[in-house]
């Protein structure tokens, strides 16, 4: 019996999207199991640790980033899926939700609006260019609506992706803190404020810590997402960094 | 879990198809999620494996997250040569929009419960 080549091998599987479909799963459970023998601090940020980890794992192998996702894209193709699955946490909040209509409504349009200008303000005043101003002020919201914000505008959709995740882990990572900080102990608020200023990665931490704060979490990050679609190509229009 | 996941991929559908029709500039699964949403009010209650598929989905919510953050790699000359304002915008930017977002909703609550004449 002979044994196929390792080359021969190797072939097979950077064809194929099973390997990086399997590394992808792999990595993300290291990751977990790194972050609850961490304690669950939440410096070790799963979703930093696991894509650390594929790129050490790229970069290793000599694979491109089309090529990883090509596989990984069946984990991608669940964030449509998922967010639709919100509707569920927030039928389930409805009575909070209609005693709390007009705070939310507030705070959902001051919050759009400062996000945009806080990431954009300081991008500039820190010597940023425009395309990356354009591809930075869509980045605390939803990963499929800031892409398409960001292309529209003449941003970078892909750097916009990854700006939208690296934000979403710096509001996991220091959100729940500065919440406390402020002396906010509801809930509602503080999960409202994690999904609007962290979209995704703040709704999984805050679901995380309580049922309610996930659910509050996820209407702000779905809110957002209509809101921000709306305001922000004026906005960029008036602050004069877009035609 | 085969009827609820129907049902989610029935909405998110029915989502990107209206969002294309009508030209609205709000992604497909977001105006999907919307369609659940009234159809769980329409239908008074959310079944079982309803329930169940959503929280297995919601769950894992940050795995999804992972192939996108993986995108860094093809941007990392850019990333590098402006990496202090890229920064400075994430880490502050978003710590901003965390207090403002928590400050106004807390403010507009107690305001309204001043106006009631009860204590917030």
């Amino acid at each position: 019996m002979t044994n196929a080549p390792l080359t021969e091998i190797w072939v097979y599987l950077a064809a194929s999207p099973l390997l990086w479909l399997t590394a992808t799963l792999v990595c993300y459970l290291a990751a977990l199991k790194v972050y609850r023998l961490g304690g669950e601090s939440p410096l070790l940020n799963p979703v930093a640790i696991a894509v650390a980890l594929l790129i050490g794992l790229l970069k290793l192998t000599g694979t491109a980033y089309q090529t990883y996702f090509d596989g990984a894209q069946f984990v991608h193709f669940l964030l449509g899926p998922a967010t639709v699955a919100l509707a569920i946490p927030l039928y389930r909040q409805r009575e909070r939700l209609r005693s709390l209509a007009l705070p939310i409504l507030i705070a959902l349009l001051v919050g759009v609006v400062a996000a945009a200008l806080s990431a954009v303000g300081i991008g500039v005043l820190c010597g940023a260019d425009p395309v990356t101003l354009i591809s930075l002020a869509p980045k605390s919201t939803t990963t499929p609506v800031a892409m398409g914000i960001s292309e529209k505008l003449g941003g970078l959709p892909s750097l916009t992706a990854v700006l939208v995740v690296s934000t979403g882990i710096v509001g996991a990572v220091f959100g729940p803190g500065l919440l406390r900080l402020l002396k906010c102990h509801d809930d509602a608020v503080k999960g409202f404020a994690m999904g609007l200023s962290a979209h995704g990665i703040g709704t999984a931490r805050a679901f995380q810590m309580s049922p309610v704060m996930g659910a509050f979490s996820g209407l702000a990050m779905a809110l957002s997402a209509f809101a921000t679609a709306l305001i922000l190509p004026p906005l960029l229009r008036w602050v004069g960094l877009t035609g | 879990m085969l009827e609820a996941l129907t049902l989610i991929l029935i909405c998110q559908l029915a989502g990107e198809v209206t969002v294309r029709a009508a030209g609205l500039p709000v992604p497909g699964p977001v105006l999907g999620m919307l369609l659940l949403l009234a159809w769980l009010w329409l239908k008074g209650g959310i079944s079982e494996p309803v329930g169940r598929t959503a929280d297995t989905l919601l769950g894992n919510l940050s795995l999804l997250f992972v192939p996108a953050g993986v995108g860094v790699m093809v941007h990392w000359a850019r990333v590098q040569e402006q990496w202090v304002a890229i920064a400075a915008a994430l880490v502050f930017g978003t710590l901003i929009t965390a207090a403002v977002t928590a400050l106004t909703m807390m403010g507009v609550q107690w305001l309204l419960a001043r106006r009631r004449g009860t204590k917030p």
